[in-house]
């Protein structure tokens, strides 16, 4: 049990004042980040990163961390009380949540809410705990082929098995990686697309994109919408808490069921969205009365949460053993990284021990600690949407701008951000996907500068992509997921399968 | 917009979200318990009621259609492909001894991207449902650039006299002009929030933000 004698090393590193401090501060700004309209998880990592980069690593990822998992948390809290999702990946717990909040059970609701949310963290958690250093250290064979191997996976799943049209999804995550290519070439010197211009030499930077893309256009947004509300903000009781937690081991099947799926699609680019909803729909079709579902169930609330959490935890795990994100806040944090000087990948498992496991020990801890702060704090926090939205709006657009210039204090930052915000604004209308365009930004130099050193490893010749076992099937397999929707067409077609044919009727 | 501590009114309106989705499952739902909802609500509740006096109107009418925008991006992106492209071939785009040119990645992604959005343009053009979905209302419209104006103002503002005089101007004037609250309480948000900031970042953390003539004149 190595990793379990790491764990505690990770814990003690953990156990300062000044850490638990910072704790306390991530979480209790994430819950609120949570609550707010017009803020979530990815924009609220994003915009308070600046605060973190005068810490040390460890204190600054415990604290952006923390900051996540409080995200996580408050999303619930609106669900539930308002009908309102505070995030997207929250919109399943208001079907049933929202109704139990009508019938008087809200306590009970949001205690299950927040409940699941942990167990689904707990095990995500665990996942990661024994799960990431295998795989880190099994990458830590890899040469540039084989990353670039797992970075075309990453590209072409998203492509191959993204919800949007397919055309949609190649020009974000092609215009990513054009930007990503702006400025001095790594591997050459030469400079590219910068037009003579100064400013563009230094690149365009990723975070400063995210924090236009996600928390300027988010605001635009949010304005078009009717922001009113109307609900009860009600405090739960000890009874209430005890009470549900003594019905818990009845829904086991559920809670374990909506825990692999999330973490399955956390690990795979499916997302948080997609576990909620897919923890959902199982939980009512393998329910005995199925049409109780969306009528106040309290097994409709655990299925979703449970869900989303072990998503968004296990969402860390590709991002820590290999330095690839599986969501748009792990892609953040994976800024974050290289902003406090650690190069992501394998090898942080080697060179900076005190840095992961503090990262993994403050997952429990943070999850821990969360799950008390909101249970005894939520009418507190759902007041604060009492709080006008023309007082708030002003509010970010400053955190935005002050965290747009401080990454490379450039006046022109806050310009890109405010264009960005419109990029981000209209393609989200007109339904181009910003995950894969975060994803590309943030991997677009690592995955080429990891091709062409492939290519001078094998004098130019693509064959190395073939080149042993591993690498062949890695990349065979990204440019399967990458035709995936030809292939299972053509396999419906011959009546290989039938599930290709079933949704098209 | 703005909050306060109310009674239940006898409107009630289904509250719309962007992610809200369209499932028939949903809709209405809710409103077979209230009275059932009152009754069981303990005293100690609160009950929170948040007004949004300035939203857009739902019979707004459209502004322009999704699928015009759709063209316009296609066609700015496809613009866009196209100066990369010939930027890329430019710094050298093939493939030497010892493998790909700077120019040969960014090349064929800028061909891809231009495919990509040659396609988009080609499926919006074709599409009707596309045609017919409004992109923005009249009312929206006018709810995104009261947001939108401001900030571009904040930008121009921060350029000349700093950060954090900019900071202050745009939380006043947005709370005052926008959502209509009591000057003080603007004028007292925005003076709390900047010194906040400036306390957070310039003192604590040392995180430098661009600085105009006041912070000059206080020898900051």
């Amino acid at each position: 049990m190595e990793a379990f004698g790491l764990l505690l090393h990770g814990f003690a590193v953990l156990l300062t004042w000044k850490t638990l401090v910072l704790m306390m501060v991530g979480l209790v700004l994430g819950i609120f980040v949570g609550v707010l309209p017009g803020l979530g998880g990815p924009n609220g990592v994003a915009i308070l990163l600046p605060l973190t980069f005068t810490m040390d690593p460890t204190s600054a990822i415990v604290m952006l961390s923390c900051i996540y998992w409080g995200a996580l948390f408050g999303g619930a809290i609106t669900s539930i009380l308002f009908n309102i999702p505070g995030e997207a990946w929250s919109v399943a717990t208001t079907f049933d949540g929202y109704p139990m909040a009508q019938q008087g059970r809200a306590a009970e609701a949001l205690t299950a809410a927040f409940t699941s949310s942990f167990i689904g963290s707990l095990v995500a958690v665990l996942l990661i705990t024994f799960l990431a250093p295998m795989i880190s250290s099994f990458a830590l064979k890899f040469g540039p082929p084989e990353f670039f191997a797992v970075y075309l996976l990453t590209f072409c799943s998203f492509v191959g098995l993204g919800r949007e049209a397919k055309h949609k999804t190649v020009i974000s995550m092609s215009l990513g990686l054009l930007l990503a290519g702006i400025g001095m070439d790594t591997v050459s010197g030469n400079l590219r697309m910068t037009f003579g211009s100064p400013e563009l030499l230094r690149g365009i930077n990723f975070l400063v994109a995210v924090i236009g893309l996600f928390g300027i256009s988010e605001i635009l947004l949010t304005m078009e919408e009717r922001l009113a509300l109307r609900g009860h903000a009600a405090g739960i009781s000890l009874r209430v808490v005890l009470g549900v937690w003594k019905d818990l081991p009845k829904y086991w099947v559920t809670l374990l069921r909506s825990s692999f799926i999330g973490c399955w699609l956390g690990i795979t680019p499916g997302g948080a969205i997609a576990a909620s909803f897919m923890g959902y729909n199982l939980a009512k079709r393998f329910a005995k009365e199925p049409e109780n579902f969306g009528k106040g169930r309290i097994e409709g609330v655990f299925a979703p949460e449970t869900a989303a959490h072990a998503s968004g935890t296990s969402a860390l795990l590709p991002m820590l053993a290999l330095g690839i994100p599986g969501s748009g806040t792990a892609a953040i944090l994976l800024g974050g990284l290289m902003v406090w000087g650690l190069n992501p990948g394998p090898m942080l498992f080697v060179e900076h021990k005190d840095f992961v496991w503090g990262l993994i020990a403050s997952m429990y801890l943070g999850n821990v600690v969360g799950l008390v702060l909101v249970l005894t704090t939520v009418p507190i926090f759902a007041s604060i949407l009492r709080v006008p939205f023309a007082a708030v709006a002003p509010m970010i657009v400053v955190s935005c701008a002050i965290g747009a210039y401080a990454i490379q204090n450039a006046m022109f930052d806050i310009w890109l951000m405010l264009g960005f915000g419109i990029v981000g604004y209209v393609f989200k209308k007109i339904g181009i996907p910003l995950a894969p365009f975060t994803l590309a930004l943030v991997l677009g130099n690592r995955a080429e500068d990891a091709f062409r050193l492939s290519m001078i490893g094998s004098g130019g010749t693509l064959k190395v992509f073939w080149s042993n076992g591993l690498v062949s099937s890695i990349t065979t397999l990204a440019l399967l997921l990458l035709f995936w929707p030809v292939i299972d067409n053509l396999l419906g077609r011959v009546g290989w399968t039938q599930r290709a044919r079933a949704p098209s009727q | 917009m703005r909050g306060s501590l109310r009674e239940l009114s006898s409107r009630r309106k289904p509250l719309t979200r962007r992610f809200a989705p369209t499932s028939p499952v949903r809709t209405g739902r809710g409103e077979q318990f209230p009275s059932l909802a009152s009754e069981l609500m303990s005293q100690t509740d609160i009950e929170i009621v948040v007004d949004d006096p300035t939203a857009p109107e739902d019979d707004s009418p459209s502004v322009i259609a999704s699928g015009t925008i759709e063209i316009i991006v296609c066609l700015l992106l496809l613009a866009l492909a196209i100066t990369l492209g010939y930027d890329n071939w430019r710094t050298g785009a093939s493939w030497d001894a010892t493998g790909p040119e700077p120019g040969y990645f960014p090349f064929y992604l800028s061909v891809i991207l231009g495919g990509g959005s040659l396609y988009g343009l080609i499926a919006a053009l074709v599409s009707h449902r596309a045609a017919r979905e409004t992109f923005v209302t009249r009312a929206q419209a006018r709810r995104v650039m009261a947001v939108f104006a401001p900030t571009l103002l904040f930008c121009l503002v921060t350029q000349v006299l700093g950060l954090y005089v900019a900071s202050f101007l745009l939380i006043a004037g947005f709370m005052r002009l926008v959502g209509k609250i009591a000057l003080w309480k603007s004028l007292l948000t925005a003076v709390v929030f900047t010194a906040i900031m400036f306390v957070t970042f310039d003192i604590a953390f040392d995180v430098i933000m661009p600085k105009g003539p006041l912070e000059a004149a206080l020898g900051r």
